[in-house]
């Protein structure tokens, strides 16, 4: 009896112990695979950009992209494409949040609408580039309709779809959904009691936007247009398809870097992926502080 | 307020048209691969060709990743919520990162890393390197994968059900996979559809470690047939609308299910 009771609390401690160690056991497959997947993958890569060759430290190779102008165009129209896909798809994608939580709609529309957002923010990629292709491609429905119908040439008219404007227009079409995704939750945060009280005493629809809106919206404004911003930054799969290898934008730079070794210097593709984790790095980090920051309407 | 809904109509509208064009486009373009006519031969063709093994592939490694992820994120999330409550942001950082760094970049490290000559080979043979792009797809899918699995164990009492089940002499691995999980079943089946449809898209890491997956397949038929291209960019389209309907289904489910547990 003695001995049972002693065993007991003998083995009360123990097992407490045990359970903090098994949960430390159950999360350790998680921490192996960030590290082996995520962690060491970005550190050699960062340790990389700053050293030469033969491993010594240097800046070298952060310098060297500034000095290859292919490279800094590749920077330059990524950052480009970003921006015009970022601010584009924020205000269209406004647009359309707008009209399905503010517009009156029928009410089926806004889960169809948010539905189908949700399938067209994943579909990028190569099927969405021969979507494209097939449309408004030389050959394409819509290219061939505008000619025979209206007379419109897009060729003559300067538009290829295998162009900056092309992939523009491609990029438009995971942007403005996933827009949609993010900014409607925070349009749902505008109270009516606001707008009506605007009303009440005597502000015109433009009022209630300039002074109530947009001031409480705007954070998430910023936010959602910084996250769109990575968002196609980082991208790489729908362009290649579209362009090809030879459109000159950061992430095909890198990829054809990866494959043939196309700048004979292996710590240059070190920096150039450096680079891309500080724009993306910062994007986010903007988008995570604003988003806290537009939170504090919707509570 | 019934007001000004005019507006809002000609919103809807000029994005119906703008995102319906390119489907649009890419139904009726393969169904002309027979000069003169309407046909279903782009169809025909990608049927009988190899589509089926690369389909097969990027969904046998679709589901791997599934299979994967939960058995990685399930026990993280019960244990972060349960006892290693400080641990919580660090995991949630560390769900973040493949959607901070580029799956370009990820690659890159994982080649430079893993590459034939270095500690662990995992690009040195085709099975190696399987197992590397189902790796890497776990990752890309961990930031969606954890913030299901997340929300939906929120909606449920782990702590009760826990003790409950120990008291009653399971063991902690019984708990986890045939107490817990089922309990969270259907945020894990909304986070596995959008793993599916996010690994049946994906390109970039694939090309790069050149496995012959659904979209390096595509790439490539486009080379010698754009309607078999289009055809199969439409199939991939429905796929992922399947895929996306079955998730908000979960989704859904798990949220009118909350009230009751």
């Amino acid at each position: 009896m003695t001995a049972i009771a002693a065993a007991a609390t003998v083995a009360k401690p123990a097992r407490r112990l045990s359970s903090t160690t098994l949960a430390l056991i159950g999360v350790t497959p998680f921490f192996v695979f960030a590290l082996m997947f995520l962690i060491f993958p970005t550190i050699i890569l960062v340790f990389g950009a700053f050293v030469d060759q033969s491993g010594n430290p240097t800046l070298n190779n952060i310098y060297k992209i500034f000095q290859n102008p292919t490279l800094v165009d590749a920077y330059v129209v990524s950052l480009k494409v970003s921006l015009i896909t970022a601010v584009g798809g924020a205000i269209l994608g406004l647009a359309l949040a707008q009209a399905i939580v503010l517009g009156n709609l029928p009410r089926w529309m806004r889960p169809a609408v948010s539905t189908f957002c949700g399938v067209a923010s994943n579909f990028a990629g190569v099927p969405l580039a021969f979507a494209f292709i097939a449309s408004i491609g030389p050959r394409g429905l819509l290219t061939l309709w505008l000619s025979d119908y209206l007379g419109i040439s897009l060729r003559a008219l300067g538009f290829s779809v295998i162009s900056f404007w092309g992939v523009v227009l491609a990029y438009l079409f995971f942007e403005i959904p996933l827009m949609v995704l993010i900014i409607a939750p925070a349009l749902d945060g505008l109270k009516r009691e606001w707008r009506e009280a605007a009303t009440t005493l005597g502000a015109t629809s433009l009022d209630y936007w300039r002074h109530i809106g947009l001031p409480v919206l705007w954070p998430s404004l910023v936010g959602s247009t910084v996250l769109l911003f990575a968002n196609s930054f980082g991208a790489i799969a729908t362009a290649y398809a579209l362009a090809g290898p030879g459109f000159n934008i950061i992430t095909i730079q890198l990829n054809n870097q990866i494959r043939g070794d196309v700048l004979h210097d292996q710590n240059l593709g070190y920096a150039i992926a450096l680079g891309m984790i500080v724009i993306t790095g910062v994007s986010n980090g903007l988008y995570i502080w604003l988003r806290e920051r537009g939170e504090r309407w919707t509570r | 307020m019934k007001k000004s809904s005019l507006g809002a109509w000609i919103a809807v509208v000029i994005a119906a048209l703008y995102f319906l064009m390119p489907l649009v486009g890419a139904a009726e373009f393969s169904l002309r691969m027979i000069r003169g006519i309407y046909s279903f031969e782009a169809y025909k063709v990608v049927f009988s060709t190899v589509f089926e093994d690369t389909f097969l592939f990027s969904s046998v490694i679709a589901l791997l990743t599934i299979a994967v992820s939960v058995l990685i994120v399930v026990p993280t999330v019960y244990f972060v919520q349960l006892r290693l409550r400080r641990l919580r942001p660090i995991v949630e950082f560390i769900t973040l990162l493949p959607l901070v760094i580029p799956a370009i970049v990820l690659v890159f490290g994982y080649i430079r890393l893993y590459n034939s000559s270095s500690w662990l080979p995992l690009t040195g043979s085709v099975m190696a390197t399987n197992i590397l792009l189902l790796f890497a797809y776990v990752a890309l899918a961990l930031p969606y994968m954890y913030r299901a699995i997340d929300s939906g164990m929120r909606t449920v009492d782990v702590r009760t059900l826990t003790e409950a089940a120990e008291s009653l002499g399971a063991s902690l691995p019984t708990v986890i996979f045939h107490i817990i999980l089922p309990n969270v079943r259907s945020a894990v089946l909304s986070g596995a559809f959008l793993t599916f449809a996010i690994v049946l898209g994906e390109f970039t890491m694939a090309n790069l470690l050149n496995r012959p997956v659904f979209g390096v397949y595509l790439v490539d038929a486009n080379e010698h047939s754009p309607y078999e291209a289009a055809a199969l960019s439409l199939i991939a389209f429905l796929i992922t609308w399947a895929c996306m309907g079955l998730m908000q289904y979960f989704g859904r489910d798990r949220r009118a299910a909350k009230p009751g547990t």
